[in-house]
């Protein structure tokens, strides 16, 4: 096949002549002549294997010489010898109507609307001049959903069903789907339920993809601001390792900036009594799930029938819901660690609290996460002690973006400042949990010389590395040789899930990330409006920031080493196990129940 | 001897009751009333040349008769023997008089190809379709004739998608039969959904092996093996009649593997639709199928490239189907010389509305609406006078008095702002309101869009919500501008056939019907009296006596006045209900 | 049943059929067998001709009338259900639209017994196909 050659067609547009390979569509081609012809539902994410075109909207139609009526030229391939017309009266007249008719059944809450500056909806409405809405009319209402992390508020909802692409095809999820008919469709869960009562994971990729308000996530930066005023209250945050690569862009940097040091002074300026880093339970995570993983494999080796391998990486909460719903079979095959924001929550209000003398109802541990399923991980039962949670709040990417605006903090010209110690010193093992990839990267780093007593020569395991949805690696671990599988997205961690509930899967250990290019891509990340050169800037960004690291290794990290010589003896001990380590749910019977 | 006196509608108002009182009185007098029965029947269809008095056994079709003929048809035919020459039918062509109504072209009118053995034979018995030829078509095909030779049958009939947009058949199995696929499958839509439209429902119910038998012929045309028919669950007993058709072919061999002792192997299965109107359109009916949300996709890739689990896949109509095996066994040519140019054989419709023979008919193509409506229907009910007839269900549009003598093929009636559809025909009289009904039509477009695209989903709203908004006497000129720029946009934009022919009703009325739009607009009145919004009783106080019976029928307590004066409705209270009206024994309340 | 195997036999078949039919409907005793074929779509179930067809069945048998009763498809006249048609050997068939019970017993006790035209003959106004 690679050898064929490709079949090119040739079309005119607004009296260009263009050759393009065949299959591609009108929109494809005008692109390559610099015509860009407006869309909306149209998404393409080409290198992650995402698209979506339904040719619902009808914005980007175009005529089409000798077709009866206006093609959509994202859904419709060229023809040879096709003369098209991108901006003819009849099609900028028919553009705007379908515009203005999408309008009149929209709210103009804009001024005080969550995606307001970063709607698409809006931004198109401004391309195209519209100044009135000739239609006046019903609009359609629904009853606004609120769950832990997600806020649906359907009276937005365009019916571009990106949020679908993404939930079935893309997550195979299945949460969302378009529900009745014509003017009263919306994209909902089953049975109408609400998204709490769905195999929802609040992995928020139908967040990222909206192009409107329709979906949001449930904003908490006014409770924090509450803890931060409240004086009886010592409020400590820890951020993310995804956040620093990305915060950048909500102050116009470019895509791929570090500003860790600026962040850190930033929470500083807010108010936080202690600015630390989830970075530091990152590494955390590494003793507690390396250990398990060479644990488990050990006596797997030694012939032990009861020990399942692969193991499976727990640090995601989108993922530990997904396999909660979708693989109740097999809840003894993931690590049975803590996420690194459970961790960190953990030992601050068990080991910190007590070190700083506060009592555990004063310290407000607030997390800055790259996703909206981190709120909902802060809300399960278990992650708390008597109705306290270890993690009070936790903010998006763009949350925190916002909450800095509104403390009139300029960015851009702030200090780098460093993380407050014990809980903000980590190593580049850590910083790479931002990205597919990086938790086994991490786990390997440590094993290795764990289980061989040497030290490796080099750091950087390239072969783990990379943007592809599922890779396989394998790694010489002193002859063994540990293969290792990595799946970024859910619809490709199913896959995986499928291969070992079959029996066929070769791997020693898997790394999961909900999200397409794992946390990088997170729900609760800056909006990239589907533009994957911004993934992929953020992705370089976190291995930049590891190269740059000292310690690079989570063993190494002097803080871990103190915080399990002072209080928690030796990883996977049995206050590791009470404090650092969970157990999952079959969650079958969540769903569609009232 | 038996004397037929037409009692349809048409006839009736015509004075045929006293034409048949007439006959039994001269019988009577001449002692015959034991030798000669006069009996009224329904409507001979030929209404036009009425009154209609038939004589038995000889078949002499007196047509225009008169109540004081009655007398010279006894006296002379009844008596005599001899026929009464001048009320004889005159062929306008030969001008010769034809006495025996066998010999009249009007009932050439109706050829029954799709429904040649509804209403002949037992749907349940497979034995009674097969010794009218059932399945020779098939054994024909597959025993003799390659796939190629017989979508070069098909395509030579010229016979049309009878579904509603009229693609040539032949070339859609053609296209189908080039797709290399390891499976292929043929669907036959049964999902018929147009207000009114009841033709594929009649055939599957009195004739389903006609369907199976076609539609194993398309598979072995196409080289499918499989096929599927997507049937509304509100069609219960189609559904029965066609299981057990089913069961049957597949005793007795014509469906399963190696059929005939041939190679060929095809079987059937049902799929049941929820009656979503949408689901009649072919990659939305084949989502469905596949226990999808039932909405359309973009073509191309078209069904036969893609369709059921994304195997190359051929759709039919019902009808459609039903016409394939005939076209087998009399040929192409026999099929193509009926009808018209580029539409070839016959159209099945189902009449209703203000038409006195609601009914199924089947025409050949090419037969104009006078004819229909005026013969085959027997006319406007109760005299009326025709106004519109609505082809094509909400796709279609309204025809006026001036497109009675055009002939009905697919591409008449798009040139007169209508469509073919499925063939639904809905006639309308004087007291329809054209407003209302392609507020009517839109009101079940906006009902039946499945809201993926932008103008269907919200643009059918806003037509719906301006004609509304006319009915109430509210409209604008402007609105009047807003409703033609929004149905041709919504007609340019749509993604599929539903939304690309929804406004139909309205630009069709729109073009025939402007000035009452212009009634409604300008004038705040409502022509035919339908838009209450419009309406206002009042009493004439010269006719009223002051009975008080209107003031006690009104709910509302809106009429007031003393007894035995003129009595007055308060039109701020009134809500229109018409009680008082029907009440009136003096004909005093009017509607403005 | 024996399946049909080839063109032949379908052939066969409907031959056979054919001259079975035909015999059924010139039967020995031309005056005694009458066909009667109730339409019964859905239209004509609606307007209750499944009563008919029962009460057809049974009164022919009551009042030892030789007769075979079937159901059939929609005849066309959906605006006179429910219709039937009615053959008299040696007579064209007739259709009757508007069929009640009171209205089959008058077919059965005036025409078939005797003859006599009622009222209600729908006049067939069309065609069908040549086999």
């Amino acid at each position: 096949m690679r050898n064929q050659i490709m079949e090119l067609v040739k079309i005119t547009i607004d009296g260009k002549t263009v050759e393009v390979e065949k299959g591609a569509t009108i929109y494809d081609a005008a692109k390559l002549i610099g015509i860009d012809i407006p869309t909306l539902c149209y998404m393409n994410m080409g290198d992650m294997n995402i698209k979506h075109n339904p040719g619902g909207c009808r914005i980007c139609v175009v005529e089409v010489e000798g077709r009866r009526n206006l093609a959509p030229s994202c859904v419709t391939p060229v023809m040879n010898g096709m003369v098209v017309n991108t901006h003819s009266v009849r099609v900028l007249n028919a553009r705007r109507t379908v515009l203005e008719l999408m309008l009149s059944d929209h709210p103009f809450d804009c001024l005080v609307c969550a995606k307001s500056g970063n709607c698409d909806l809006q931004s198109l409405a401004q391309r195209l001049g519209i100044r009135e809405i000739p239609f006046q009319g019903e609009q359609s209402t629904y009853r606004k959903d609120t769950s832990p992390s997600i806020i649906r508020d359907m009276d937005k909802c365009i019916m571009c069903r990106r949020c679908e692409t993404m939930c079935n095809q893309v997550q195979t999820v299945g949460a969302l789907s378009a529900v009745n008919r014509g003017f009263q469709a919306v994209v909902a869960p089953a049975f109408e339920m609400n998204l709490d009562h769905s195999p929802c994971t609040y992995c928020g990729q139908c967040i990222s993809v909206c192009p409107t308000g329709a979906l949001t996530e449930v904003d908490h930066t006014r409770q924090v601001i509450n803890a931060l005023a409240d004086p009886k209250k010592t409020v400590i945050v820890q951020t993310a390792p995804a956040v620093r690569v990305a915060l950048g862009e909500e102050f116009g940097m470019e895509p791929g900036t570090i500003v860790t040091g600026k962040m850190a002074a930033a929470l500083r300026k807010l108010g936080f009594n202690y600015v630390f880093d989830t970075d530091f339970a990152a590494d955390l995570t590494i003793m507690e799930e390396g250990t398990e993983l060479l644990g488990r494999l050990n006596k797997f080796l030694a012939g032990d029938k009861k020990v399942k391998l692969p193991i499976l990486t727990s640090c995601c909460p989108a993922w530990v819901k997904f396999f909660e719903h979708n693989f109740p079979d097999m809840l003894d095959i993931p690590s049975t660690a803590r996420s690194p924001q459970q961790m960190f929550g953990a030992i601050a209000k068990n080991y910190f609290a007590e070190k700083i003398n506060v009592k555990r109802e004063d310290l407000v541990v607030v997390s800055i996460m790259p996703c909206v399923a981190k709120k909902y991980e802060c809300s399960r039962e278990e992650f708390s002690t008597n109705g306290n949670p270890d993690v009070d709040y936790s903010l998006s990417t763009r949350e925190l973006a916002q909450f800095i605006k509104q403390a009139n903090i300029d960015f851009n010209s702030l200090d780098d400042e460093d993380f407050d110690r014990p809980l903000g010193e980590s190593t580049g093992a850590a910083v790479i949990f931002g990205t597919t990839g990086g938790v086994i990267e991490a786990a390997v780093r440590t094993a290795y010389e764990i289980h061989t007593g040497k030290k490796l020569d080099k750091v950087d395991f390239q072969q783990i590395r990379g943007l592809e949805n599922v890779r396989s690696a394998s790694v010489d671990v002193d002859g063994f040789e540990l293969k290792i599988g990595i799946a970024h997205g859910l619809g490709n961690a199913r896959k995986l899930l499928e291969d070992i509930r079959d029996g066929k899967s070769e791997f020693h250990a898997i790394e999961i990330m909900a999200c397409p290019g794992g946390c990088i891509g997170g729900g609760g990340q800056p909006y990239h409006h589907g533009d994957t050169s911004i993934l992929k800037a953020r992705f370089k960004a976190i291995y930049r920031e590891d190269a740059g690291k000292t310690i690079r290794k989570s063993h190494e990290n002097p803080y871990i080493i103190q915080l399990y010589k002072e209080f928690l003896g030796k990883p996977c001990s049995e206050l590791s196990h009470h404090l650092l380590h969970t157990k999952y749910f079959d969650r079958q019977d969540d769903v569609f129940v009232d | 001897m038996h004397l037929l006196v037409c009692g349809g509608t048409g006839c009736r108002a015509s004075e045929s009751s006293a034409i048949l009182d007439n006959l039994k009185s001269v019988l009577e007098e001449n002692n015959l009333e034991n030798e000669v029965q006069v009996v009224k029947t329904g409507c001979f269809g030929f209404c036009e040349k009425g009154p209609i008095v038939k004589v038995l056994p000889d078949n002499t079709f007196y047509t225009q008769v008169k109540p004081e003929d009655a007398k010279e048809i006894v006296n002379e035919h009844i008596i005599k023997g001899r026929k009464v020459n001048r009320l004889l039918y005159l062929n306008p062509e030969s001008k010769e008089h034809v006495s025996d109504s066998k010999h009249m072209g009007f009932y050439k009118k109706q050829i029954r190809i799709a429904l040649r053995n509804c209403g002949f034979i037992n749907p349940e018995n497979i034995d009674e379709y097969i010794s009218r030829d059932g399945y020779e078509a098939l054994a024909k095909c597959i025993t003799e004739m390659t796939p190629a030779q017989v979508i070069d049958v098909i395509k030579r009939s010229g016979l049309r998608g009878r579904g509603g947009a009229g693609f040539p058949t032949g070339l859609k199995w053609e296209i189908a039969s080039k797709s290399v696929a390891d499976q292929k499958y043929v669907v036959c839509n049964a999902d018929e959904g147009d207000p009114g439209a009841f033709m594929d429902r009649s055939v599957l119910e009195g004739d389903p092996h006609s369907v199976i038998e076609a539609m194993a012929i398309c598979g072995y045309s196409i080289g499918a093996s499989k096929g599927l028919v997507y049937i509304r669950a509100e069609y219960p007993l189609a559904i029965e009649r066609l299981k057990i058709a089913i069961g049957q072919a597949r005793e007795y061999g014509l469906l399963g593997e190696k059929i005939l002792g041939t190679d060929f192997a095809f079987d059937l299965e049902l799929r049941y639709g929820a009656g979503a109107f949408v689901c009649g359109e072919e990659t939305a009916l084949i989502h469905s199928m596949e226990g999808l949300r039932g909405e359309p996709t973009v073509k191309p890739p078209f069904p036969a490239e893609r369709g059921y689990l994304g195997k190359p896949s051929n759709v039919n109509n019902v009808e459609t189907f039903a016409n394939i095996p005939v076209i087998i066994n009399k040929g192409p040519e026999w099929f193509s010389s009926i009808g018209t140019e580029k539409s070839k054989g016959t159209k099945v419709f189902a009449l209703a509305g203000k038409i006195n023979n609601v009914g199924l008919i089947e025409v050949p193509m090419g037969t104009t609406l006078r004819e229909i409506i005026f013969e085959i229907g027997g006319g406007i009910k109760d005299g009326k006078k025709f106004k519109a007839v609505q082809t094509g269900g909400p796709s279609g549009g309204c025809l006026t008095e001036k497109h009675l003598d055009t002939p009905i093929d697919y591409d008449n009636l798009i040139a007169s702002g209508s469509m073919m559809g499925s063939g639904g025909m809905i006639v309308m009289d004087e007291d329809d309101c054209m407003v209302s009904i392609a507020k009517y039509y839109l009101d079940f477009t906006v009902e039946e869009s499945c809201g993926k695209c932008t103008p269907c989903r919200v643009g059918n709203k806003r037509l719906y919500e301006t004609l509304d908004k006319i009915c109430h006497g509210n409209g604008t000129m402007e609105d009047l501008d807003k409703l033609r720029n929004l149905s041709n946009v919504i007609r340019d934009t749509s993604l599929c056939g539903l939304g690309q022919t929804s406004p139909n009703p309205v630009l069709s009325t729109l073009d025939n019907f402007y000035h009452e739009y212009l009634a409604h607009v300008k004038d705040h009145k409502c022509p035919a009296g339908q838009c209450k919004a419009l309406m206002q009783y009042t009493i004439n106080p010269e006719a009223c006596v002051g009975c008080t019976a209107c003031a006690r029928v009104c709910p509302v307590n809106a009429i007031s006045g003393e007894r035995k004066k003129p009595h007055f409705i308060d039109t701020t209270v009134c809500i229109k209900c018409g009680a008082c009206f029907e009440k009136c024994k003096f004909d005093a309340i009017y509607i403005n | 049943m024996v399946k049909v195997k080839s063109l032949a036999d379908l052939k066969k078949i409907k031959s056979e059929l054919q001259s079975k039919m035909e015999l059924r409907e010139k039967s020995e005793n031309p005056e005694k067998s009458v066909q009667v074929k109730v339409a019964m779509a859905t239209c004509g179930i609606a307007s209750g001709a499944k009563q008919v067809m029962d009460f057809l069945i049974e009164e022919f048998e009551k009042r030892g009338i030789e007769a075979i009763v079937t159901q059939t498809g929609c005849m066309g006249y959906c605006y006179a259900e429910p219709t039937i048609e009615v053959t008299v050997p040696g007579k064209d068939p007739l259709v009757f639209g508007y069929v009640n019970i009171k209205k089959a017993d008058e077919i059965i006790e005036k025409y078939i017994k005797n003859g006599e035209l009622v009222e209600g003959i729908i006049p067939v106004n069309y065609e069908t196909i040549e086999k």
